[in-house]
């Protein structure tokens, strides 16, 4: 999607904005000075956390075509046309994503209210760089404030993360390369076929 | 219990809410939304102090969605909150006691408009004269603000008097005394204060608050709408965090959304703002200590006086336990023959201070064990050796003449952050590179576990344990999860005593129509009162179930009548049964598969004349070690690494309780470094995470944790209590960590860059002039 198109009020003041949330395109109704975590928490996507309305804690935190953004900093009419993930949009219920099977594996949650937002930082931060450094880490992870942990845990959840995804990446790829030699083969056998037609 | 083999406690289980709250599904609060619901928001004092004239919802009327204005004479029950004494209105009538006081609240359709016509309520007052510094507040000619005691402005006073101070004084060969300060602490917990309050068909309310104290909720929502305790049903939310800020607090926001509730009849929600949060909810009480220490000339502490003065701001809530906590500590974990301690709670018009990790441990703490070292260093003595010479050690006596048990460690956790740091090369060394000077420090701290002799009335808790059909297993507590891991600190010790798998046990969040009043989740004392609770549910389950598990194992062959439980089988001459099946068994024999328990704590002997006695039940230990790099240009410190060494007992969940270490030493050091909640004419200043700074991942400074495990066997399996005892330490072994690294001392937290810098210029100068 293009967010350059321009998009007028409507007589109550409202405006409607398009956007992907998650993989599902649709509309949100939001007036002029509501921010974005306010309006996707009233569509129900409560996952985003609302912690100090000032930008500092960044429990808010969600990926706005792909880079991370704080979701209270940010009004509502400027995600539109946008790709937005929040956490519901990482892995699924029965399948987690590699970076929140990390965080809970390390020790990394607490009371939790921190987390979708730490995730969404990490998300970001692996999929700009797949192997950081602790120094990458500590300054990703930066603009989340927790109040349960020392940090530690998570600095050693992103790690840990970052091998899950890699390793998941190449279990994507193998799979993926699997697929191509299958079809590959396919191919190849419908070839060898016609020409064993055209022979006969 | 007979010896046996732990199978579940003492393991790094995953927590049970993991992976619900790292995939956002975890409903706090704010998440929950019910059918009809409104939402209130409150109209706060705008002023210190004030005589209410009138209060306007004219302007306010004609926000869209606008539903009613609530005062105080919507209250119909009593309008007066009950904690400790009953001086908090729900909603004041006449006089309000300090800015962002909740003075009434508005409904509407939606949260903005509440917030919208909130703002547009127009209250007329009257200034009232107003005191902001405590010690003003105990002088004799002070406006009279506030007080709960016969002393004007005070809300409690203790005292611990011991010995001869006088002579021990007189006959001493070293004298220390100072003055220190410590500041507020916010609490910080990142999901803000809320509750929401339903209407029952019966005249009840059920109330889902964010709270570390359900129970204090009940006491607080039938006092406020006037009906009886089994009308009202609190369910905790899943929260987002408390440190002691959900104690009592939440049950003011909890009554204040049922007392809209109850006007309109509908649903109603109200979630605090971070700005509010900041304004009205509890804080860590600034402290100020003069204290003096005495000792021979061996080095032995022969007398302590203390004065100490907490702020406790416009309402005393529950200050009296806070500086009660204090009282007993306060002359730290030394043998001291002779005692005289003085400490009070004084009003201010400033917000109401309460439970904050560490309950009034943490100032004094900072305050003595910084003199402490100061002692050490005009003996000329290593502030370890000096300290190791005057510790608790177990069989001696506390300051209040408790004599120790054997569960006390704190000379070896000494020893232990000792050698592993580094201790005997470093403190001598006084490195420096360029302008940045490294330096190590020590502090050590004792915590009474439980609520102790001011609060023994609540020291109970209830569980109850349900097995059911297909084996799996209920478990429902009167304490609450905040964070810390109680889901599965008691699912280990619900399936340690049943056997039963982790898997297959599920620990509720509380509700308090389905357990007795457990009391308050706090003081480190969830695992213990917690745990007991349901080792007492689960002992006769477990009777009945091994008994059943005999009979199938005989049954199916076994021979030799020597069963083993462990790790969810029995185990009989190589034939096993699971505790599914013998679960099955049981319900198919008609046992009786669900039982409660009950736990009360060993009753303390306290005096509050002479503050002789047992204080608290048991004590738990700590000593830290902090290393730090001072910038000796701009003052700025670094905490490079903390060795802590902790005695708490048993430790249920080495994962679990290592989160609780790092995450009390990060607050801790958050408050020694950065914190600095600010006041001018007595309106707060920095309400908001811009301006008050918390330590965030790059401040992390590097762990290095261990623990001894010093068994109390009135302990669940042996554990003491954990939660507060890591926060504790912090501040005093980061200050004397910047005088070794610079050699100057700062009396006052947060030890920010200008006070350090300002200290090293003015030794500089005292250096030149000589």
């Amino acid at each position: 999607m293009k967010n350059e198109e321009i998009i007028h009020a409507d007589e109550d003041g409202f405006f409607t904005i398009a956007l992907n949330v998650n993989g599902e395109l649709g509309h949100m109704i939001v007036s002029r000075n509501e921010t974005l975590v306010e309006a996707l928490r009233h569509y129900g996507w409560k996952g985003t956390k609302k912690g100090c309305d000032t930008g500092d804690c960044g429990s808010c935190t969600v990926l706005f075509n792909n880079k991370p953004v704080l979701g209270c900093m940010m009004p509502a009419v400027a995600a539109h046309g946008g790709n937005i993930t929040t956490i519901e949009g990482l892995g699924t219920v029965r399948n987690p994503h590699p970076i929140q099977q990390a965080f809970v594996e390390a020790g990394a949650v607490q009371c939790g209210f921190c987390i979708p937002g730490m995730i969404l930082s990490t998300k970001a931060l692996l999929d700009k760089n797949p192997e950081p450094s602790e120094a990458d880490i500590r300054k990703a992870l930066d603009g989340n404030l927790c109040r349960c942990t020392g940090y530690v845990t998570q600095v050693q959840a992103v790690r840990i993360a970052a091998k899950k995804v890699k390793a998941m990446k190449k279990q994507q790829e193998k799979l993926a390369a699997k697929e191509l030699a299958a079809e590959k083969r396919k191919a190849a056998r419908k070839t060898a076929k016609k020409a064993a037609k055209k022979n006969k | 219990m007979e010896e046996q083999k732990l199978s579940f406690v003492g393991k790094s289980f995953e927590r049970k809410d993991g992976l619900i709250k790292a995939e956002g599904r975890a409903m706090y609060a704010a998440d929950r939304e019910f059918a009809r619901m409104l939402y209130a928001a409150a109209v706060r004092n705008p002023r210190p102090r004030i005589k209410i004239l009138g209060i306007s919802d004219e302007k306010a009327k004609k926000v869209p969605g606008y539903v009613t204005l609530v005062t105080y004479k919507d209250i119909k029950g009593q309008n007066a909150w009950p904690v400790l004494d009953l001086d908090y209105p729900f909603l004041p009538e006449k006089i309000a006691r300090f800015a962002g006081e909740t003075v009434a609240l508005v409904v509407a359709e939606t949260q903005r408009a509440a917030k919208k016509a909130a703002s547009l309520v127009e209250i007329e007052y009257e200034e009232l004269p107003n005191i902001q510094d405590p010690l003003e507040a105990l002088k004799p000619d002070a406006p009279e603000i506030g007080g709960t005691t016969d002393m004007k402005n005070v809300y409690a006073h203790f005292t611990i008097q011991k010995g001869d101070v006088d002579k021990a004084f007189e006959e001493a060969a070293y004298k220390v005394e100072g003055t220190f300060k410590t500041n507020y602490q916010v609490h910080g917990y990142l999901e803000t204060q809320g509750s929401i309050a339903i209407p029952e068909t019966d005249g009840g309310m059920t109330i889902h608050s964010t709270t570390q104290c359900p129970y204090y909720v009940v006491d607080g929502v039938a006092a406020a709408l006037g009906i009886t305790y089994n009308k009202v049903k609190v369910i905790q939310t899943v929260t987002g965090g408390g440190f002691g800020g959900k104690e009592e607090v939440p049950a003011l926001v909890a009554a204040h959304a049922a007392i809209c509730a109850a006007k309109v009849g509908r649903p109603v929600k109200l979630i605090y703002s971070r700005k509010e949060d900041f304004q009205c909810m509890s804080k860590r009480h600034p402290g100020w200590a003069h204290i003096e220490y005495s000792a021979d000339k061996e080095g032995h502490l022969t007398g302590c006086r203390v004065k100490y003065v907490l702020d406790a701001g416009a309402y005393s809530t529950i200050t009296a336990i806070v500086l009660f906590r204090g009282t007993v500590h306060s002359t730290g974990p030394y043998k001291i023959p002779n005692i005289d301690v003085k400490t009070f709670g004084a009003a201010t018009s400033k917000v109401p201070c309460g439970a904050f990790r560490g309950f009034g441990q943490p100032q004094i703490n900072f305050a003595q064990e910084s003199l402490i070292d100061e002692l050490a260093a005009k003996i000329g003595m290593d502030p370890v050796e000096f300290r190791l010479k005057n510790l608790l050690n177990p069989g001696e006596m506390t300051a209040t003449g408790q004599k120790l048990t054997s569960s006390c460690g704190l000379s070896e956790l000494v020893e232990a952050v000792r050698k592993k740091s580094g201790w005997d090369k470093k403190v001598n060394l006084h490195e420096k590179k360029g302008h940045i000077a490294k330096g190590i420090g020590i502090s050590t701290c004792y915590y009474g576990v439980g609520l102790g002799a001011k609060g023994r009335f609540l020291d109970r808790a209830g569980a109850m344990v349900n097995i059911y059909k297909d084996g799996s297993v209920g478990v429902s507590v009167g304490n609450a999860e905040m964070g810390q891991g109680a889901l599965t600190v008691f699912a280990q010790i619900a399936s340690e005593t049943l056997n039963a798998p982790m898997e297959l046990v599920k620990t509720e969040e509380v509700d308090s129509s389905k357990v007795p009043d457990s009391g308050p989740t706090v003081a480190s004392r969830g695992t213990l009162m917690g745990g007991n609770a349901i080792i007492e549910a689960a002992k006769p389950l477990r009777e009945r179930l091994f008994k059943v598990a005999l009979d199938m194992l005989i049954d199916k062959g076994g021979t030799s009548g020597k069963m083993i439980a462990h790790d969810g089988v029995f185990e009989m001459d190589g034939i096993t049964v699971s505790f599914t099946d013998v679960a099955k068994e049981g319900w198919n024999r008609r046992l009786k598969m669900c039982e409660e328990g009950w736990y009360v704590a060993p009753h303390v002997s306290f005096r509050l004349d002479n503050g002789q006695g047992d204080a608290y039940v048991v004590y738990s230990y700590s000593a830290d070690i902090a290393e730090v790099s001072v910038d000796t240009q701009t003052g700025v410190t670094k905490v490079d690494k903390i060795w802590a060494a902790y005695d708490v007992g048993r430790i249920v969940n080495p994962m679990l309780a290592t989160g609780q270490a790092q995450g009390g030493i990060l607050q801790g050091m958050s408050w020694s470094l950065f914190e600095n909640l600010q006041y001018k004419n007595g309106i707060m200043v920095n309400p908001n995470f811009t301006d008050y700074v918390c330590a965030t991942t790059k401040d992390k400074p590097e762990y290095d944790i261990t623990f001894i495990e010093k068994l109390y066997d009135e302990g669940p399996y042996q554990a003491k209590g954990m939660g507060e005892v890591p926060l504790i330490g912090v501040a005093p072994a980061v200050a004397n960590a910047i005088k070794n690294a610079c050699g100057v001392r700062i009396d006052s937290v947060p030890l920010l860059p200008e006070k350090v810098w300002r200290a090293i210029k003015q030794k500089n100068a005292a250096k030149e002039a000589k």
